[in-house]
């Protein structure tokens, strides 16, 4: 029988993941973008499992808010890329030092 | 029984997504396994009684985000020879911090098993039930200023990607509506008086 802490595990196996992707995938700004979209669909996913379980429909309607921003949030991400790249020809994160990092 | 096999079967799909989204070489593979693991997440979440979030996480992440970053991804020029390439000099620290989040989620998840499995989730909706209509009836009375201010986000997000990448190329020909309404006969035609030359 399938229970929380079998849908807990899958969710944190995906953040952990997601993780692991943003230190691996130093060097593309698209690949970190995508793993935070795979991040955030992590917590997504604690919300909505614990919605279920504890009955309570309010945190399905805190997935709808976190979607809505991160979909805010990777249109700006990608629009700021798009600006990067006509400015510096690159989108490798080792070629965007100009602020000394 | 089947919720099971529904629940194994999509599992393991979505966690063979989210390693090819870190481990592919080619961004264009990445995006199209975070695509795969919208999808078996939206199953998945189908199975929670989420079907309005699920149907969302589809139609907005894989048919709206998803589709923006494959389009960046044409866009840009990403040369893949510079991609490969072994590790970042930041690999043992990633692994380190891997290691310590993977300890402590499991010490969270794992040391109470017993405690977790005692929480049973509530019986299954009867047939009649809309998962869309008991969210909207929440999200348009108690959420209503969040949901509001979410629109509000919406729109800052478009005037802020518009502006960032609007481009003014000079030398450019556009038409000025507003300087060809306001013009006037006298700005446009100038009428000369001169003499009439004579052939000699």
């Amino acid at each position: 029988m399938i229970g929380l802490p079998h849908y807990l595990t899958l969710a944190a196996l995906i953040f952990t993941l997601s993780i692991a992707g943003i230190f691996l995938n130093r060097r593309n700004v698209i690949l970190l973008l995508m793993c935070v979209e795979l991040m955030l669909l992590a917590v997504n996913f604690n919300f909505v499992i614990l919605s279920r379980y504890l009955g309570d429909i309010s945190g399905q309607v805190f997935v709808f808010f976190i979607l809505t921003v991160a979909a805010a949030e990777s249109a700006i991400g990608l629009a700021l890329l798009v600006v990067l790249f006509r400015s510096r020809r690159s989108v490798h994160v080792e070629d965007l030092d100009a602020m000394k990092g | 029984m089947i919720e099971s096999v529904i629940f194994y079967f999509f599992g393991a799909v979505l966690v063979v997504a989210a390693v090819g989204v870190i481990t592919a070489r080619n961004p264009v593979h990445s995006a199209m396994f975070l695509v795969l693991s919208f999808v078996t997440s939206a199953f998945l979440w189908m199975l929670l009684e989420a079907e309005f979030l699920a149907i969302v996480l589809v139609l907005v992440y894989v048919g709206a985000v998803m589709v923006l970053f494959l389009f960046v991804i044409m866009m840009l020029d990403v040369d893949l020879e510079r991609l490969k390439g072994g590790f970042t000099r930041y690999a043992p620290l990633g692994f380190a911090m891997v290691a310590v989040v993977v300890a402590m989620l499991g010490a969270l998840v794992w040391s109470r098993t017993a405690e977790m499995s005692a929480i049973e989730a509530p019986p299954r909706a009867e047939a009649g039930y809309s998962n869309t209509e008991a969210l909207g009836a929440v999200l348009y009375t108690d959420y209503v200023y969040p949901f509001e201010l979410a629109a509000v986000i919406l729109l800052v997000a478009i005037v802020a990607a518009i502006t960032l990448t609007i481009r003014r190329r000079p030398g450019l020909k556009v038409q000025d509506v507003a300087r060809q309404v306001a013009v006037r006969s006298r700005d446009r035609v100038r009428i000369v008086r001169m003499e009439a030359e004579k052939d000699e």
